[in-house]
């Protein structure tokens, strides 16, 4: 049997954050850290024999690994519709502590405005349409997963996000209170801190950018 | 029985190109709609058609699927362009978002200034020679086999191949130290579906040109200024 899971990324959030999300929420993985960078980029994680690159393909190889990928192709197409929204939001957040100091606010403007005018309703509707607790199939999966994460993240940002969204409210605290999520919501465990200033130091001198 | 899918886009390239490609490897029909007007985008906007308000979008077994790497996974899968297990399917997902990365650089190509084409065409090629294509050029020499993953033609090849003729157009002489990608391209390339896709007449898109921009800015209202990554 292989190995843990092996992450190589910086001592940060960035584009690894949501592996970490994603194997935490799979209860029976732990993982641990210390390459051949496939296109000279990290994310890496080391897993079952490979050295996988490209946090997209990660996240997809985790999922259908554990099950949390919808049962056939069309709910896998509903998943993967939904993480690509929700990506193209997370990747404003990504991107926020690297733009200069004039352009804060007016990128600030900007994510909550793609939030509750774009992706957050978007997915309240279809909570309220199915009623189920979960966004795909009645099942948790990596949809909920990169949901609740990005939900978080948002409201870092812009505490009352969700003022207009009671389903997000709703589903928010359900996910919060999966057991596995839970434990990566606690002091201690691998998820990573918002950005700070020693990050985004870390980040420009090694990519020079 | 389920119509053919259908496109929803600009009349060029763009994002939806990738989906195109896909669809004529795998020998599948599709008819599209061409956004040229921003009433016709309006309509669909209120029609609730566009998940996130955006394309591309293609209508396909009833679903209007939205987000380009969520289609072309779907028509993948579908179509068995994505290898035979979790493992294989992990490869083609990398290397699919290594050409994804490179065509990338070349996609907003058409929205710059003059000034700035030129010095975007240097960072593509740039990237294609010292990032991209050395990866590629290492996979195929390492197994010596014909498709980039498990023996069998899969998505990464009908990507990888787009890419390599998208940088090509960029600077023609680009594969000029990559001898395994030279056969490659000759090789996909004269696979029936493709080397179809290939000839005049095909549903393959033109370099995109002023007029696409002119289209794009009309409809979307966005896009006026761009700057090179």
């Amino acid at each position: 049997m292989s190995g843990k899971p092996r992450l190589t990324y910086l001592n940060g959030r960035g584009r690894m954050e949501p592996v970490r999300w994603l194997l935490a929420a799979h209860s029976r993985l732990v993982f641990s850290t210390d390459g051949v960078l496939m296109f000279q980029q990290v994310p890496l994680v080391e897993i079952d024999g490979m050295k996988m690159v490209q946090t997209r393909a990660i996240l997809s190889y985790i999922a259908g690994k554990y099950n949390l990928y919808g049962k056939d192709l069309k709910e896998r197409a509903l998943i993967d519709m939904y993480v690509e929204g929700i990506t193209d939001l997370m990747e404003m957040i990504l991107m926020f502590p690297f733009s200069p100091p004039e352009a804060k606010e007016k990128n600030l403007d900007s994510i909550n405005d793609r939030a509750i005018n774009r992706y957050f309703p978007v997915f309240e509707k279809v909570l309220k349409q199915h009623g189920q607790d979960f966004l795909v199939g009645n099942k948790f999966s990596w949809a909920d997963v990169q949901l609740i994460e990005a939900i978080l993240a948002v409201e870092e940002k812009i505490p009352a996000v969700l003022s207009g969204f009671p389903q997000l409210q709703a589903f928010k605290i359900r996910m919060s209170n999966m057991p596995t999520i839970k434990k990566f919501l606690q002091p201690g465990s691998r998820r990573k801190p918002p950005p700070d200033e020693r990050y985004i130091e870390t980040v420009l001198k090694i990519f020079k950018k | 029985m389920a119509g053919k899918p259908k496109l929803y886009y600009f009349d060029g390239r763009g994002k939806m190109e990738s989906i195109r490609w896909l669809l004529a490897a795998a020998g599948v029909e599709f008819e599209e709609e061409s956004l040229e007007t921003r009433e016709q985008y309006e309509k669909l906007l209120q029609g609730g058609s566009l998940m996130f308000q955006q394309v591309p979008m293609v209508e396909i077994d009833g679903m209007k699927m939205v987000q380009t790497r969520a289609i072309l996974s779907y028509v993948a899968a579908k179509y068995n362009l994505y290898g035979k297990d979790l493992k294989e399917r992990a490869l083609i997902d990398m290397y699919v978002g290594g050409t994804d990365d490179l065509m990338g650089f070349i996609l907003m190509f058409p929205f710059l200034s003059a000034e700035d084409k030129e010095k975007q065409r240097a960072v593509v090629v740039q990237k294609a020679i010292s990032r991209y294509f050395p990866a590629y050029e290492k996979v195929l020499k390492d197994h010596g086999q014909d498709f980039l993953v498990g023996n069998n033609f899969s998505w990464a090849d009908v990507h990888l191949l787009e890419a390599i003729l998208m940088v090509e157009e960029k600077k023609s002489d680009v594969l000029s130290g990559f001898p395994q990608l030279q056969a490659f391209k000759a090789r996909i390339s004269s696979i029936p579906t493709i080397k179809k896709f290939l000839e005049p007449g095909s549903q393959r898109k033109p370099v995109p040109d002023d007029k696409y921009v002119e289209t794009v800015r009309r409809v979307l209202h966005m896009y006026y200024d761009i700057k090179a990554n």
